[in-house]
């Protein structure tokens, strides 16, 4: 009988880090390709056309840029939040009222001059994230609160809060009844970056938000206390790091680069509100930051591997015939690999017979 | 009156039993040290499995045992990972919960709007017919018996029996439990496993006895309500059993306001049970003696022997 052993490393290894994602991204890819075999489906067509073909098209690659750039936004916050421990798993509400805030204002004004109503919008968008955001950080440091769950409860509320606007005080009134807002005017809507495409001004601030990140991250003191947190919590402490303060800084970041996200996507690519805004991009963002190494700059192509799985899983409704829910199913089996092979980095895995002696090692000596 | 009142205390128990089955099963594996946070996504597997296997069969039993077991395989990769392959347990609970959410509506697709039988209920000659304690407590069906069962023996085992002695301590100090000789592991995959197939229980109670039908995220959170109640309780049998009641109350309450055409948007009252569940949580955490008090101490910390 074999099982497997795990033999602590001792020291992360740096190497095992950084091919981990790739690892997982490859054995995602053979899963994937079993689940359409068990779908009755041939693995290598439906694999071309979930994964290949999405990016074939003229509009592809664009299109992936903005599917991407939200899960960016919301994953760069995400990963600095997750270093410190601070779990907001509720981006998707702070998305929602980011959209509202911005989109308001839009509605509001619909003829002001884009160059004071967009950026107005854009304040008004991180200020709606960091609004619900500010929730779970008071009810934490204040009540010792878990954010986990204050966090997600809030969206459930905040989807509600959406659906009560758009069928009554935000829907348009010449919308012949349906649930949904006017369309933003002309100077409310994102600026498109390249011609013919959709790539929008969302995109540009999603990968300044990445080195943005990285740049608190790894050069201020803010950034410092945050991973000293998360990897040390006495330490911190002892360093006299404000435990109350980092909390706040990680849902205020998060919520406010998610509000953000939800007023690109209704100022961008959907023109106006909705019942529903997103397709779980503030789920995805989670597996986003994870891919990512929880690294701001990481978190760009873990997006784009992402934003990839939802052309995927669009390609695979209109060619396949399959449900969208295998854009589900494949983001959680890429983060089962991708916690299954992260145990790489701090452990060597040896296959032993059962029952065997473990070979005793003292740490340290060679 | 009398039937008001029944016809009251029937439905809440309809709404609380999927909570309370979901929040016992968690509860055990919260008490051996495993935060699982994929309630959420067992419920539903367990939802789809039961339902699937009852249209298939035609059993109401079998579907119960496959709403069971599913909840069960998921648990079981969940410990896989976090036991076996030490990954963060947070993170795997969310894997979990997306990954559950997108299987079981690739599976349950061609099953929406399919209808079948609900689950049969207790029906004793002479007293299911009595006035109120008839159909209250001679008149349900089996999964809120069991739900009754669960939670009895699940107090009985933790407080009362060694093996519950060995899981609490598991939960509490895992190397003191090691160091005697306890496997570690294997309890918490048991637990864990005890907690995946009541939440897979909860689910099947929703797509067959509460719908009885299939809907995509059918639970509509109910999951992460069964989380919250397990910290609502300070991990305590009894006021799990209250908390489970008093938010299936609130819950059939936003549902009958909505009823009576009171002029309140409905999506205010819809969301009570999130708010309630929100205000609960931080009248519980406030006093962080209580929660330090009765937490176990090493819930969502890896175990790794290294002899």
């Amino acid at each position: 009988m074999l099982r497997l052993r795990l033999e602590p490393r001792g020291a992360r290894s740096a190497m095992w880090a950084a091919a981990s994602p790739l690892l997982a991204v490859a054995l995602t890819v053979v899963g994937a390709g079993a689940i359409f075999a068990l779908l009755g489906r041939a693995p290598g067509e439906a694999l071309y056309t979930f994964l290949i073909a999405p990016l074939l098209s003229p509009t592809g690659v664009p299109e992936l840029f903005v599917k991407a750039a939200p899960l960016i936004l919301i994953g760069v916050g995400l990963a600095l939040g997750f270093r410190a421990n601070v779990w907001n798993i509720g981006a998707e509400g702070q998305f929602s009222l980011g959209a509202v805030f911005g989109g308001g204002l839009a509605l509001a004004y619909p003829d002001a001059p884009a160059i004071i109503l967009f950026p107005a919008m854009m304040v008004a968008g991180v200020l709606g994230g960091m609004a619900l955001a500010a929730i779970p950080a008071y009810l934490r440091t204040r009540f010792n609160a878990n954010e986990i769950l204050t966090s997600l409860m809030l969206s459930y509320v905040m989807q509600f809060a959406l659906i009560y606007l758009v069928t009554g005080p935000l829907r348009d009134p010449q919308g012949y009844g349906f649930p949904q807002s006017a369309l933003f005017s002309d100077s409310a809507t994102a600026p498109i970056l390249i011609e013919d495409t959709r790539v929008h001004l969302g995109v540009l601030f999603a990968l300044l938000a990445a080195v943005g990140g990285w740049i608190v991250l790894e050069r201020s003191v803010s950034g410092f206390a945050l991973r000293v947190l998360g990897q040390a919590p006495r330490a911190a402490r002892f360093a006299g790091f404000q435990e109350k303060r980092l909390v706040w800084l990680a849902l205020l970041v998060s919520g406010g680069l998610s509000g953000l996200a939800g007023l690109f996507e209704v100022a961008g690519p959907i023109g106006q509100l909705l019942p529903k805004l997103s397709p779980g991009y503030g789920f995805t963002a989670i597996i986003v930051a994870f891919l990512g190494r929880l690294h701001p700059l990481g978190v760009v192509p873990a997006a784009l591997v992402l934003g990839l799985s939802y052309l995927g899983g669009d390609a695979a409704q209109i060619d396949l015939g399959l449900p969208s829910a295998v854009t589900g199913i494949f983001q959680g089996v890429l983060l089962f690999f991708l916690l299954a092979c992260d145990v790489l980095i701090l452990y060597r895995v040896r296959i032993v017979r059962r029952g065997a002696a473990p070979s005793l090692k003292i740490p340290g000596a060679a | 009156m009398t039937l008001a009142l029944t016809n009251f205390i029937l439905s809440v128990i309809a709404t609380s039993t999927p909570l309370l089955l979901a929040a016992t099963g968690e509860l055990v594996t919260e008490k051996s040290g495993v935060l699982n946070l994929g309630v959420e996504g067992m419920m539903l597997i367990g939802a789809i499995a039961g339902f699937a296997t009852m249209t298939a069969t035609g059993s109401a039993v079998l579907g119960v045992i496959a709403g069971a077991g599913a909840g069960a395989a998921l648990a079981l990769v969940f410990a896989a990972l976090t036991l076996g392959l030490l990954a963060n347990q947070v993170a795997t609970g969310l894997a979990l919960t997306i990954f559950g959410a997108g299987l079981s509506a690739l599976a349950g697709a061609s099953f929406v709007g399919v209808a079948v039988p609900p689950l049969p209920a207790l029906d004793i000659p002479g007293l299911t017919t009595l006035p109120l304690i008839g159909p209250v407590l001679f008149g349900q069906n089996a999964l809120v018996y069991l739900s009754y069962a669960a939670l009895g023996g699940v107090a009985w085992f933790l407080y009362r029996s060694h093996a519950g002695l060995v899981l609490r301590a598991v939960g509490d100090s895992h190397d003191a439990a090691h160091a005697l000789g306890y496997s570690v592991s294997g309890i918490r995959l048991l637990a864990a496993l005890f907690g995946g197939a009541m939440a897979g229980l909860g689910g099947a109670y929703l797509s067959l006895a509460y719908s009885p039908s299939w809907a995509e995220n059918m639970t509509a959170g109910r999951g992460w309500i069964a989380l919250a109640l397990v910290v609502f309780a300070s991990w305590r049998p009894f006021w799990l059993w209250v908390g489970a009641y008093l938010f299936g109350a609130i819950m059939y309450l936003s549902f009958y306001i909505q009823g009576l055409g009171i002029d309140i948007p409905s999506q205010a009252i819809s969301a009570l049970p999130y708010l309630a569940t929100v205000v609960a949580l931080v009248l519980i955490s406030r006093d962080r003696t209580r929660i330090r008090l009765n937490a176990p101490a090493c819930l969502g910390q890896p175990f790794h022997a290294t002899a």
